[in-house]
């Protein structure tokens, strides 16, 4: 009896180990509409976590989903604490040295920076937020008019990809596949224009 | 760049002189030790700024607290609970509420959402509860013979307060008052991080912490610099009340004097 | 029940028990049990630490002195948000490290490459393949221990002042009957410094209530970032419960929730401080001394 339990243990240590290649944990905000968010029943919802699933089955990944503060979001992908990071994340130099980006899976959308309708002079940041412009649209569409876009649109960075640490070639390899085989069906366009109204897909 | 010439820059960024743009790239020991340090100013102002306002209201409230009046002393007992009772975190959510509510009835609230005017009242408020309740504990702790003393040589009435009451209150409460002020500058801290908007980039010392963390995906850099600015004001703090604590008590003989032991805490 | 499935048609009353029930309102509901239950394991963990650090700052041995008290000196100098930014990353790594060393003593690639931290797959915690509770019970207990050591700093704090606040004289008559050092700790210090503690401690237990807001800055998912996501306000098209910004209601329960909490907390503790004055050579002590005779 004992030897049966142990060789039940021992074969769900090997399947485990097994599985191990292939689990991926996905980290996401939760917090970022229409890219990413929590649904009515705490679930990640959003084009992000529609498209991050159909990449995973595509690349036949079981993937989990798993939210974490924007602030520790790649301390805590460097540190193993998940795999890669799809959280409306654009490709900038500045975390490219830090960790590895995928293709986008979003065009580089122009960012554009909200102020106060007084308060802005246009020397950057210090007086202003700057955020992708799809995020800032509702929240200035609703602020009343008490805050504006100020001055011009930034295209910041290389569009929005995949972040995956730089030891983890292999992962990224396999997520490229997968985001050009669904660019070349042209999954990506249709999830794009149901998410984003009045976007045509660019792939 | 060398080192001197940051300090320059971005020793008093937090105030809004010298170089306007935060660095953005190539971050050295050096910035990172410059601008946490520049945001300690605003960490001493707000603890000063409520220590010192507080400790008349403190004062008030122990009074009010232990008095025979029911009206005082139930107001006093409602906001000690009340803002003992509570997370600072959640009382700057509802001060920057309430004062966003006001600015946009009166513009002459408009100070009231900036940082240093608005959380400084908060602190001062919060800071008033925890040393009331220090200081009512105190009072009730003077000894019945000093107050029986001082009737017998007709001193009464304020002056027995001034004279008699008040100081041994004090010297009662003083360690467990230090504790206060500790945790009180420690309190600063989340006055960017969870109440006011730090406009201009003008922040305190978490908030640098924070921005180099955030650019240099490496939080083990900024808060360590962070902790050893604290513990420099730490000490700081400590050894300017142990020298009024000497003051307090230097008419008692020199055994009798209750060291500096921070070990009775009434803290946050 | 009523039926949810189409939130826009309902009536106000119906509309509310609905929105009140939503999945990620029952997850708000169950974080309030997170919350109680980090508390009632973080309270004896960190009572432990404490005695610990109390007992090292005591200890006769130089460097377990030295640590003890620089354990208490410098937690208790920094404020406890900077810990909670970086604390609960570098223990993880910590922790990874130490069984990768045991798991992987073959492993020939550098642990940090880059800015990646990496560790043999058999060392990682919980496994990557672990289902997500077990994730999230690691987060949590990673959790637990950064609140115990930063609040066992400041109890070690308490607990050292109260071993010494126990009158002297019975210490010296211990020693006339021949105790040891040891003896005269666990039978005379010990069982007398929880009167003397037990204020310093209620505070503590006080401050350890107020600091789990800071909770979701460890990565657990706590009653403030609940309140937060459901308080922010909502469109129609990312929710079936479109409203506006009601952040201040969402604050106003937690505000209620910690009141209750410290209210009970009060009353708790001015009973354990009746039942521990007795029999003590302390002023409350003899006063129920005298009203008993």
């Amino acid at each position: 009896m004992r030897k049966l339990i142990l060789s039940t243990a021992a074969l769900a240590l090997m399947s485990g180990a097994a599985l191990a290649q292939e689990t991926v944990r996905l980290g996401t905000e939760g917090a970022y509409p229409p890219y990413n968010y929590l649904d009515d029943n705490g679930e990640v919802a959003g084009y992000e976590r529609e498209l991050g699933d159909a990449i995973c089955a595509q690349a036949e990944l079981t993937c989990e989903w798993v939210t974490n503060d924007w602030d520790s979001i790649i301390p805590n992908l460097v540190s193993g604490n998940y795999d890669v990071i799809i959280a409306g994340m654009s490709i900038t130099d500045e975390r490219d040295e830090v960790i590895d980006f995928t293709e986008a899976y979003f065009p580089a959308d122009p960012s554009a920076f909200i102020s106060t309708s007084d308060a802005f002079d246009g020397t950057g940041e210090a007086d202003a937020v700057l955020a992708d412009k799809a995020f800032l649209e509702p929240i200035v569409a609703e602020s009343g008019g008490e805050l504006v876009f100020a001055g011009e649109d930034v295209i910041l960075g290389d569009g929005i990809g995949i972040g995956v640490r730089e030891s983890d070639g292999e992962l990224k390899d396999k997520l490229n596949a997968a985001i050009a085989a669904l660019k070349a069906d042209g999954t990506v366009n249709t999830l794009i224009e149901k998410w984003f109204e009045g976007m045509e897909g660019p792939y | 760049m060398s080192c001197l010439q940051t300090i320059a820059d971005y020793g008093l960024r937090s105030l809004g002189f010298g170089e306007r743009l935060l660095p953005s790239s190539d971050f050295t020991l050096c910035q990172q030790f410059t601008l946490i340090g520049s945001g300690m100013i605003w960490n001493i102002y707000f603890g000063v700024v409520a220590l010192a306002l507080g400790f008349f209201l403190s004062t008030a409230l122990a009074l009010g607290k232990a008095s025979d009046h029911l009206i005082a002393r139930k107001a006093s007992e409602w906001f000690i609970f009340l803002f003992r009772g509570s997370p600072l975190f959640i009382q700057f959510f509802f001060a920057y509420f309430a004062f966003l509510a006001l600015k946009s009835s009166h513009p002459a609230f408009d100070p009231l959402t900036s940082a240093w005017l608005g959380a400084a009242i908060v602190l001062f408020l919060n800071t008033s509860a925890y040393a009331g309740e220090i200081f009512h504990g105190a009072l009730q702790s003077v000894p019945k013979g000093d107050i029986e003393a001082a009737e017998a040589y007709g001193i009464t009435g304020w002056k027995r307060f001034r004279r008699i009451t008040f100081p041994t209150m004090l010297r009662l409460a003083w360690p467990a008052y230090t504790n206060e002020a500790i945790f009180l500058f420690h309190a600063t801290t989340l006055v960017f991080f969870s109440g006011f908007p730090a406009w201009q980039q003008r922040g305190d010392a978490l908030y640098y912490a924070n921005y180099f963390a955030d650019k240099t995906f490496n939080p083990f850099v900024p808060y360590p610099i962070l902790a050893f600015y604290f513990i420099l004001l730490t000490l700081t703090v400590i050894t300017i009340f142990g020298l009024i604590n000497r003051r307090l008590t230097r008419h008692l003989p020199q055994e009798a004097r209750p060291r500096m032991r921070l070990r009775p805490m009434l803290v946050r | 029940m009523f039926a949810c499935a189409d939130p826009q048609s309902l009536e106000k009353f119906d509309w509310l028990v609905c929105y009140l029930t939503s999945g990620k309102h029952v997850l708000f509901y169950q974080s309030f049990g997170v919350v109680l239950l980090l508390l009632a394991i973080t309270a004896p963990v960190s009572l432990a630490f404490g005695f610990l650090g109390a007992s090292a700052a005591r200890s006769q041995i130089t460097p377990l002195r030295w640590f003890g008290k620089g354990y208490t000196a410098i937690v208790r100098g920094v404020p406890d948000i900077a810990f909670f930014m970086f604390f609960v990353i570098a223990l993880d790594q910590f922790f990874e490290y130490l069984r990768h060393k045991v798991k992987c003593p073959d492993w020939d690639l550098p642990i940090r490459q880059g800015s990646d931290f990496i560790v043999c797959a058999q060392a990682k915690l919980p496994l990557s393949t672990a289902p997500q509770w077990q994730h999230e019970t690691y987060g949590f207990s990673l959790a637990v221990l950064t609140f115990a050591i930063v609040f066992g700093a400041f109890a070690a704090n308490v607990l050292f002042g109260a071993m010494r606040s126990v009158p002297h004289a019975q210490l010296e008559t211990a020693e006339a009957y021949g105790f040891s050092r040891r003896q005269t700790f666990w039978r005379i210090v010990v069982p007398q410094m929880w009167i003397y503690a037990l204020p310093g401690l209620s505070n503590l237990w006080m401050i350890l209530i107020k600091a789990t807001p800071l909770l979701f800055l460890l990565g657990v998912e706590d009653i403030v970032y609940w309140a937060r996501e459901l308080g922010a306000a909502k469109q129609a098209r990312f929710s079936d419960y479109p409203h506006g910004d009601w952040r201040l209601y969402y604050f106003a329960a937690l505000l209620a929730f910690y009141l209750l909490l410290t209210r009970i907390s009060e009353i708790v503790f001015a009973r354990i401080t009746r039942r521990l004055s007795h029999g003590q050579a302390t002023a409350a002590g003899e006063k129920q001394r005298k009203a008993a005779a």
